[in-house]
């Protein structure tokens, strides 16, 4: 069953690309912004070439191809879009009206550096500022998982009803060559079941949607997205162990690297994840007990996911290559959340590193992981490089 | 024009608008004449108010309401995901107000018509935002006063019939409440043809305009009969056809109707009545 693949040489957008193909995503409202650019592409030369049957619909604004997702998907049809950055920024009031709406839209968003001032560089700060907007959020570390990912983001999506984003950083991920496993497609139909709402626009059924509420009505709606929201990290580890099955690949919601006895987790998501991991390999073989922590499935946050890992853990070092003035780094943020309450909770030493694209190197982890070993946590994240 | 209005019972009775209101007229005439195979999305505005608060709806076809600048590119996802499913009979209708349609949806709008979207987008068009209180939109006509220039408007009001027009789509036409069977025709005739139809309704409003209740057919009609708002045709954005157009009634009989211009000075007057003189005239050279 693990042949039934091909195995190609591509980029981590071009492999996002090869996903919403597999998905067969039928409307794909779009909007150029690099680095998101090869994705959309390499569906239009897919669609071009007979490959993909699809409505491209090249709408003049990131907000428009974002508000034309969501009535596709009310309609009833699988829909997928990709964005960056200032796009990212400017769908925000769809973003909400998406979840409100409940529409199982997937989005790929390529983190870019935000404006001002201008840069192209990578920097989760774009996503991870939409964490409240309702959308369930992952973060990928290499084209490969982006592949994957997409898949499972629809099975998720469709299953809660609720968008996804799958998310990877520009350039590191985006644009840097891999070889990547193509499932076939009888193996992608066999994961992911078509896409047929029993609530959707149409006449013979009469349904409206987004009509004016009471406060009540209000309250209940908010709930109901919250429960669906609290369904997902079951969904998704499901989700993950059956796309295991069919293809061998799984990543779990979270991925836990040599914790075992571990005096010290290094915390991260995204590209950095595959530098942390050399590092934590460095400091085994000099005999430092140090593990990695893997965040994949950002929103919902997986508390109960991280609370297990770091049982008995001494000290995390979180790297986040993203930033939120006054507060600092998100992961940092979350897990310092997550973690409030447990006995015998970790000490958490939030670090920004690479946030505006800056390279962080196995080098500069072990610097950093050295310096965790030593110092105190402070209360706020601390500028690393 | 010999037309009698064929309706389908879609838009009832029982809806929140003022009585008297022109935009109710006009909701009428367009979904009745669209029929039951419909999908309207409508924006924030006084239209949304009247299509109902959940769970009840005045229109017996589904409602998407969108927010307030995105209606064009909403009716393109709904067509669009028609066509990917094999349904090419049902329509899509956009029913949006002016301040959605000529201010903040007209990005969306213009993309939607330059790409040829296969929708109709009607905009009933009251000159102001009057959902909100009567606010200044850019459909404002010239010195009228509103809540946001009580002094009077400096500027002149689009001519979005013109703009909507230069986009070359395959129909657009203007029409207002105070002719009901000239709308629903032309509503009629955008429902036959395929990609983007405009339709621009000029809606008088009771209360942003300062009309009796009863004053609404009869200031559509004087809007016409003096030549402000010509109702006429354009297809492809060349074949234009002149419905009815002005009969020589002064501006300040049409004026004299509402209370947003009754602080103007004869000069005022005057000024405006050369303006719309020159317009007409510009108007009457296509068709």
């Amino acid at each position: 069953m693990r042949k039934e693949h091909t195995r190609l040489l591509l980029n981590g957008n071009h492999a996002v690309a090869y996903g919403v193909r597999l998905a067969q995503a039928k409307v794909i409202p779009v909007y150029p912004i690099t680095p998101q650019t090869p994705i959309v592409e390499k569906i239009s030369e897919f669609q071009a070439r007979g490959e993909m049957e699809v409505e491209l619909m090249t709408a003049e604004s990131e907000h428009s191809a974002m508000s034309a997702c969501i009535t596709a998907s009310l309609t009833g049809v699988r829909v997928f879009t990709a964005t960056a950055s200032q796009g990212l920024m400017l769908m925000h009031e769809m973003l909400h009206y998406a979840s409100g709406a409940r529409t199982p839209i997937v989005m790929a968003n390529v983190n870019r550096t935000i404006g001002s001032p201008w840069g192209f560089w990578p920097d989760q700060t774009d996503s991870l500022a939409q964490r409240d907007t309702g959308w369930i959020q992952y973060y990928c570390e290499h084209g490969q998982e982006s592949l994957d990912t997409v898949l499972q983001a629809y099975r998720v999506a469709e299953q809660a009803l609720l968008p996804a984003m799958v998310v990877h950083e520009a350039f590191y991920v985006s644009h840097a060559l891999e070889a990547v496993e193509v499932p076939d497609q009888t193996i992608a139909d066999r994961y992911l079941p078509p896409f047929d709402p029993p609530h959707r626009l149409d006449p013979e059924i009469g349904e409206s949607w987004g009509n004016t509420v009471n406060q009540d009505m209000f309250h209940r709606h908010r709930h109901d997205l919250g429960q669906a929201m609290e369904r997902v990290p079951g969904l998704a580890r499901e989700a993950d162990a059956e796309y295991k099955k069919l293809t061998g690949r799984g990543y779990g919601i979270i991925e836990q690297y040599r914790c075992d006895g571990a005096k010290l987790v290094l915390a991260t998501m995204g590209s950095m994840a595959g530098t942390a991991r050399e590092a934590a390999d460095q400091l085994r073989s000099a005999g430092v007990a140090v593990g990695l922590l893997k965040v994949k499935l950002f929103r919902p946050f997986p508390t109960e996911d991280v609370r297990k890992a770091l049982q008995g853990v001494p000290k995390v070092m979180v790297l986040d290559r993203n930033f939120a003035p006054g507060t600092g780094g998100f992961l940092h943020q979350e897990l310092k959340a997550a973690l409030y309450g447990m006995e015998n909770a970790p000490s958490v030493h939030g670090y920004l590193a690479g946030v505006g694209g800056t390279n962080v190197s196995p080098a500069n982890i072990l610097e950093l992981a050295q310096a965790a070993l030593t110092e105190g946590p402070a209360a706020n994240s601390v500028w690393k490089g | 024009m010999g037309y009698s209005i064929a309706e389908e019972k879609i838009f009832n009775s029982g809806h929140a608008a003022c009585p008297g209101c022109s935009e109710a007229l006009a909701i009428r005439y367009i979904v009745n004449t669209l029929g039951r195979d419909t999908i309207a999305v409508v924006p924030p505005s006084c239209i949304a108010i009247i299509s109902g608060p959940q769970p009840y709806s005045s229109m017996r076809i589904p409602v998407y309401q969108t927010t307030l600048e995105s209606s064009a590119a909403s009716a393109a996802g709904i067509k669009r995901a028609l066509k990917a499913k094999g349904n090419d009979h049902t329509k899509v209708v956009v029913i949006a107000g002016d301040g959605g349609t000529y201010d903040i949806g007209f990005q969306a709008l213009s993309s939607a018509a330059e790409r040829n979207e296969d929708f109709i987008y009607v905009c009933l068009d009251n000159e102001g935002y009057m959902n909100t209180g009567a606010q200044k939109s850019s459909s404002t006509p010239y010195l009228a006063y509103t809540t946001s220039t009580p002094s009077g408007k400096p500027t002149p009001k689009k001519n979005l019939a013109e703009i909507m027009a230069a986009h070359g789509i395959p129909y657009v036409a203007t029409a207002t409440t105070g002719y009901p069977d000239d709308l629903a025709r032309k509503v009629a005739r955008a429902r036959e043809l395929k990609g983007m139809r405009f339709i621009l309704v000029l809606t008088p409003c009771l209360d942003g305009w300062g009309l009796a209740d009863n004053a609404g057919p009869k200031t559509s009609r004087l809007a016409v009969e003096s030549g402000i708002f010509p109702l006429y045709e354009v297809e492809d954005g060349v074949r234009y056809t002149l419905n009815y157009g002005s009969k020589g009634i002064p501006v300040g009989a049409y004026f004299s109707q509402q209370s947003r211009f009754k602080h103007l000075a004869q000069a005022q007057l005057d000024e405006i009545q050369t303006m719309v003189d020159v317009n007409w005239r510009r108007l009457q050279t296509k068709f």
